[in-house]
Order: C-alpha cells, then sequence, then structure tokens
C-alpha cells in the first residue's frame, strides 16, 4: 500500500528511510544524544531508540534553541535522521535541518505514518509504504 | 542567494532567513540596518554550536549588514583575574574568533545602542537583533523596528542583509494593545526594574503604560535612559515582551504614532510582592553585580560618586562594554572604581558567566533582571535592591 503526502518545504532534498513516529514533541538538547542519536528524554516514547537513518515524525520541537545545533552535531557525527516529517515546525527544527541539510517538511497529517514504514521525501512529495 | 550562486553559506543564510519568513508568515523580506547576534558564550551552546559556527565560517559566511556580538561567558583580556577555567576559555576565545572571521564585531555587550562607534537606530529602521533587553529598547525607546531574533536567525539575515517581514516589523503589531496605570512611585533604580516584573509577567501583548506624577522626560536624560533600560530588561526577561509604549517617554508615542487602547486599565499601585519574590533571606553575598543591562558612563559615575574613594570587602563586578570601560578609562573613572576593589569586566556578565565554575552562590544587584535569572540559570541566591544598599552591601560586606 502506499499513501502518497504532501507538505511545506522546510529544508528541500531527497531522502528515504524507515519512519520512527513521535507522538510527543522532540527537544533535542538535552533530549537527544549528539553522539549516539538515542533519544535519551526520561520518560520520552521513544526513550532508548536511535534516530540515525530514520524519517522522524514528530508533531513539532521543544525545548532550548540550542537544539539546533544538536541536530547539526548528530550529521556531523553520521546519526542524523534521513529526513523529518513534521505537524508544525518552528524555528529550532528548521533551522537545525537547514544547517545538518536533513530534507524536512511540515503542515502534513503525520497520523498517515507509523513506525517501520518506509518513507521517501522528494520536493514537497512524500511516499510512504506500507507492508 | 538562494540558488547558491553566492556560495554555499549564502544559500545556507538564505535558507534559513526564508524559512522563518515562512513558517512566520511574512510579508517578504525587509533590508535591515544591523544584526545583534546572541549564541556568544561557550557556557550556553557548547561544543555543537562551536562546530556549526565554525563549519559556516570556512564555507566563507559574511556578514553584509553590521553586525555586533552579545556578551561571552567570560572577560575576553581579563578572563584569568576573573577565575574563568582554562579550558573554558580556550573554546570561549575560539567561538569569538570564528563570529569575527564571519565579520561580526566582537562587541560583546547586550547594550549595544550605548556604543559610541555604532549608529544609533531611529524611528522606523529595521534590524534583526536577538537580545531581548536590547530588542525592547530598540523598539520602545527609539522606534526601531526588531522581532527577537534567535542567534542563528540574527546571523543568517546579518549574512544575507534581510529578514522576514512580520511581527514587529508590520505597523499592525506595535499598536498597544493593553492599558496600564502606574501609581507607584518610582524613587529607586530597582523600583524601575520591579516595574518592570510586574508588568513583563502579566502583559499578553503590547501595553501602553502611562505614570503617574512628574513626568519622566524632564528628569535627567541618561537616569531616564537607564531606567527604562532596567525596566525593559527585566519586562522582557518576566515575560517575553518586545515592545512597550509609555505616554510622553517612548519614540511612537511621542511621535502620535499609537493610540491608547479602550481596553480596562490595569493599575499597579505597590511593588512589595515583586521585590518579595525577587529576593531570598541570604546576608552573606560572594558578589555584588551592577550593570545588567550592560552600564552606562552614566551609572558608572554614580557608582564611583557613591564609593567616595571607599574599599569594597564583597567582590564587586560592573559589567559594561569595552567601549564604555574605554571611555571610563580615558576619564579616569576606570582607576578611580579600580582603586576602591571594583572589578571592571567587559565582554560579559554575572547571567552567562560560569559562575558555579567559579564558586559564585551568592549575590546582590540592582537589576530585577538578573535577580530574575540568577536562581534558576546559575543557582545563586539572590539580593535585589536599589544602587545603593547594593553599594553599601559591598562595602560592609554582608546585606542588611
Amino acid at each position: 500500500m502506499t499513501i502518497v503526502l504532501t507538505g511545506r518545504v522546510i529544508k528541500a532534498g531527497r531522502a528515504c528511510g524507515r519512519a520512527l513516529v513521535s507522538p510527543a514533541p522532540i527537544g533535542f538538547l538535552g533530549g537527544v544524544d549528539p553522539q549516539t542519536g538515542l533519544i535519551r528524554e526520561p520518560g520520552h516514547p521513544l526513550e532508548g531508540q536511535s534516530l540515525a537513518g530514520r524519517v522522524l515524525v514528530f508533531p513539532y520541537g521543544k525545548g532550548s534553541t540550542v537544539g539546533s545545533y544538536v541536530i547539526y552535531s548528530l550529521a556531523c557525527n553520521g546519526v542524523a535522521p534521513a529526513g523529518m516529517l513534521l505537524a508544525e515546525c518552528e524555528p529550532i527544527v528548521a533551522l537545525g535541518a537547514i544547517m545538518a541539510g536533513i530534507p524536512t517538511l511540515d503542515k502534513l497529517d503525520i497520523a498517515q505514518v507509523q513506525s517501520g514504514d518506509w518513507v521517501c521525501i522528494e520536493g514537497d512529495r512524500i511516499e510512504v509504504e506500507r507492508g | 542567494m538562494l540558488a547558491g550562486a553566492h556560495g554555499p553559506a549564502v544559500q545556507r543564510a538564505m535558507e534559513m532567513v526564508v524559512a522563518l519568513a515562512r513558517i512566520y508568515g511574512a510579508h517578504g523580506l525587509v533590508e535591515i540596518k544591523s544584526a545583534q547576534v546572541a549564541g556568544v558564550s561557550y557556557a550556553n551552546i557548547g561544543d555543537s554550536g562551536l562546530a556549526f559556527l565554525s563549519h559556516w565560517a570556512d564555507e566563507g559566511a559574511k556578514v553584509r549588514a553590521p553586525a555586533l556580538l552579545n556578551p561571552a561567558g567570560m572577560d575576553l583580556q581579563a578572563w584569568r583575574e576573573m577565575g574563568v577555567p582554562e579550558d573554558f576559555a580556550a573554546k570561549q576565545l575560539a567561538l569569538v574568533q570564528v563570529y569575527a572571521r564571519m565579520g561580526v564585531k566582537a562587541t560583546c555587550t547586550c547594550a549595544p545602542y550605548l556604543l559610541p562607534t555604532n549608529p544609533l537606530p531611529a524611528l522606523g529602521d529595521h534590524l534583526a537583533w536577538s537580545e531581548s533587553s536590547a530588542v525592547v529598547y530598540a523598539n520602545s525607546v527609539l522606534g526601531a523596528r526588531t522581532n527577537r531574533e534567535g542567534g542563528p536567525g540574527a546571523l543568517a539575515a546579518a549574512i544575507v542583509g534581510r529578514t522576514g517581514n512580520y511581527g514587529l516589523h508590520l505597523d499592525d503589531a506595535r499598536q498597544p494593545s493593553e492599558s496600564w496605570l502606574v501609581t507607584a512611585p518610582l524613587p529607586s533604580d530597582a523600583d524601575w526594574g520591579a516595574l518592570g516584573i510586574a508588568i513583563g509577567r502579566a502583559s499578553r501583548g503590547v501595553p501602553y503604560i502611562r505614570l503617574q506624577g512628574p513626568p519622566v522626560a524632564s528628569a535627567d536624560a541618561s537616569a531616564t535612559a537607564d531606567h527604562l533600560r532596567l525596566f525593559g530588561a527585566a519586562a522582557a526577561a518576566a515575560g517575553s515582551m518586545s515592545l512597550f509604549h509609555m505616554e510622553g517617554v517612548t519614540a511612537e508615542a511621542r511621535a502620535g504614532q499609537v493610540r491608547p487602547p479602550d481596553t480596562e486599565q490595569a493599575i499597579i499601585s505597590a511593588l512589595d510582592e515583586v521585590y518579595a519574590s525577587l529576593n531570598s533571606p541570604i546576608e552573606h553575598l560572594d558578589l555584588v553585580a551592577i550593570g545588567c543591562p550592560h552600564a552606562s558612563l552614566a551609572q558608572l559615575e554614580e557608582v564611583a560618586r557613591f564609593l567616595g574613594g571607599r574599599h569594597v570587602a564583597t567582590p564587586l563586578w560592573l559589567m559594561a562594554s569595552r567601549a564604555i570601560l574605554g571611555q571610563a578609562q580615558a576619564r579616569g573613572l576606570a582607576e578611580v572604581l579600580a582603586a576602591s576593589g571594583a572589578r571592571l569586566l567587559a565582554d560579559t556578565c554575572v547571567v552567562v558567566a560560569p559562575l558555579k565554575l567559579m564558586g559564585i552562590r551568592s549575590v546582590a544587584t540592582n537589576s530585577a533582571k538578573a535577580a530574575f535569572y540568577l536562581p534558576g540559570h546559575q543557582g545563586a541566591a539572590v539580593r535585589f535592591g536599589p544602587l545603593e544598599r547594593c553599594l553599601e552591601a559591598a562595602l560592609c560586606g554582608s546585606w542588611r
């Protein structure tokens, strides 16, 4: 089954990867380990999971503005998400995505994507393959 | 720029400016007269920030608009005397160096509007400033137009010379939405800061403020400006306020560009509760800190007058820009202050210096903004009061 979604381009580019869907917002400073790409915020629904190479799907970013630089560090360390899809992208994630060169879209119905789906982003178009 | 014709550094900057403009629903971009960039303290942005900024500088990033830096985590020259650890200092110096490579001036001040070498923003000028106390001063007292930009956003704006035309760049967002009457007397500098906390905490929009009693504009002009700085800094810290109008005082109110709103008037008749909320019941002080926002020459003169050659018993930091300290030096004022045992610090302040690493746990200050931030950001207990009371505490060694 293939679902096609469109969104608003925050950082243009092409990327494919397995979806990792977070029902909760993500704060990158303190919430994600820049060395390993592991989510380490205590009590976060994705605590302990790695976002390296995944298409990270989450409602919006939260927390310190230094989070933009943390996203850049993830890319330097080779553990950044391949792409990011958000319901509503705020400046912290937007600038981090541009710094790190991670294709990122927002203004889309993230409920359409499930963890493990194969997701490809190209321009403002997203293809989601399930099963 | 967006297509990459000016190279990858400019392309990246333009992508950032355009992304922010889209997110905020901007009406295109506006040219800026200057940028002021936060995110300078290594304690704040860390290795991740240093890594990205170095990469951007390596790509050839250079500012087009004049750009100034916010304070760093230490005095860039006298950090040893401050007691800042060696490895922190090395990283901090590297960070300022990276900004300098991009053409950002290492002014390292939160009060860029006091710098003698930089043109004062004028009514209607568009800026991309990020320090909250400078943003509220530029918007309100000077009538220039800036949103509170994040550090990377302000730097990106400086590199392309433009920022998104949204928020406080637009006429509509600058009209007052709430009405305040201040009947509390404001005899001291600390009262102005306390008033800033009171209004900043409760405000949900753009306040229009009337003061009962003598109009401020008739008082000594530089004292008025310093009081407005303490007020705005506190209001911005307590409630993210970026613009206020004060009848007969602020730029757009004086120019007749704004009208008092029809809303019901909130009244502030006392500030006791603010003082109670900012004070811890401590007597011993590790430090007395004056100059948040960075002190003006007039404020340094006031300190020297009060000390009158007497020597302090508690470390006293006087925080200002290097440019203002240069003026103080030229007038012999720095020498007088140093003879009283005061430490004149440039480039940094008590809010961003690594206080914990330096063993500082209790601070007295005349700045409501510093008093608001120190417990949470620095884990320090605070005494907050007028300049004279802080200096008295510095002289006798404890808060009384």
